[in-house]
């Protein structure tokens, strides 16, 4: 009887800290690199996460923006251009829907990326987000140096989606929405022509919203 | 008493005919309708949305009624060489262009209309033989 009971203890236990765990946690993508170092008198190891790396372009103000600019923000970062005509204006309906529901929250942007800077000026982005009904500084439309916008999203934003994407055009033109910390760091990759996915996302900045702020040991 | 009862048989007998008449093009209807929604998702959808409603003030909602009708027989033609320069849709402008559609004149005729009588228009059938007629005097 009291090794019955002393079961149930364990069992208890073990479901208690399981219910604690339960807690939703965003995987942390990207590679990363155990870093050992001496912290009075001990050894102690971390891991460091891959993170999104410095960057310039302007946004449709004809502002420069970098990486600084996003500092204590969750972003979206994605890829298209507006003479699109296929699963661009899906992608943009979609993230309107992000955009309409956080724009007012403070601590969150969106950035899209040209990948046809020569069409896309900084006047042509303007028009584009004013016809969408994008004001303020929650959505940047980003324009830069195609090597440089092409680096970013292959090295970095879209790490997640390389492997599996046969898309026509490759993955960059598959209409990806990456979701990024306040540390940088890629947590998730959505399909952004699919309006579930879409709302999977939506629920996932919320979750993110709620993570304490750790400092970057870097 | 034999006049009226022939009378009555043969009224009946232009009911019917008009009946089936109807039943029939009610079915070219439904046909044309059917096909038409399916080339809508396909060509016209991710532009104009699932329901007509388009984007912002980027791309046109199919909803304006007055518009459609008073532009019936333009329409196998933008849909041939796509649509430039300004338009008022709801008394709102869009100025973006739209790309042409890769659509043989039946699914023209099938998605016309579809579009005719989705998103609360009612303007009733397109059939082939007009978009042809309409495809010939593009400008």
């Amino acid at each position: 009887m009291k090794k019955l009971a002393f079961g149930l203890l364990i069992v208890a236990a073990i479901s208690a800290c399981k219910s604690n765990s339960d807690k939703k946690y965003l995987p942390i993508y990207g590679s990363k690199q155990a870093v050992t170092k001496t912290v009075d008198g001990k050894n102690v190891t971390d891991t460091i996460y891959q993170t999104i790396p410095n960057f310039k372009f302007v946004n449709q103000y004809g502002d420069t923006v970098t990486k600084k600019n996003l500092d204590g923000d969750i972003y979206i970062a994605d890829f298209f251009f507006t003479t699109c005509p296929s699963i661009c204006p899906i992608m943009a309906r979609n993230m309107l829907k992000v955009y309409n529901t956080f724009k007012s929250t403070g601590d969150f942007k969106i950035i899209s990326h040209t990948i046809d800077p020569k069409h896309d000026s900084v006047p042509v982005l303007k028009k584009y987000a004013d016809k969408l009904g994008v004001t303020g500084s929650t959505w940047w439309f980003l324009q830069g140096k195609k090597e440089d916008t092409y680096s970013l999203a292959e090295n970095n934003y879209l790490v997640l989606v390389k492997k599996d994407n046969s898309a026509a055009g490759g993955y960059i033109h598959a209409g990806y929405f990456v979701l990024v910390d306040k540390q940088k760091r890629v947590r998730g990759a959505y399909n952004g022509t699919d309006p579930k996915e879409v709302d999977q996302l939506i629920e996932d900045i919320k979750t993110l919203q709620t993570e304490p702020d750790e400092m970057i040991a870097q | 008493m034999k006049y009226k009862v022939a009378g009555l048989i043969s009224l009946l007998a232009v009911l019917i005919s008009i009946v089936s008449c109807e039943s029939e093009a009610d079915l070219d209807f439904k046909r044309y309708y059917s096909e038409g929604s399916e080339v809508y998702q396909t060509h016209c959808q991710n532009c104009h949305g699932a329901k007509g409603d388009g984007l912002s003030a980027l791309i046109p909602p199919l909803t304006d009624s007055l518009y459609l009708k008073n532009n019936q027989s333009n329409l196998a033609c933008y849909l041939r060489s796509g649509l430039t320069g300004t338009i008022t849709i709801h008394g709102k402008t869009f100025d973006d262009k739209m790309p042409a559609a890769d659509l043989a004149p039946m699914e023209m005729a099938q998605v016309l209309t579809y579009i005719n009588n989705s998103f609360g228009n009612k303007l009733g059938v397109i059939t082939i033989d007009r978009v042809n007629a309409d495809l010939k005097s593009c400008k």
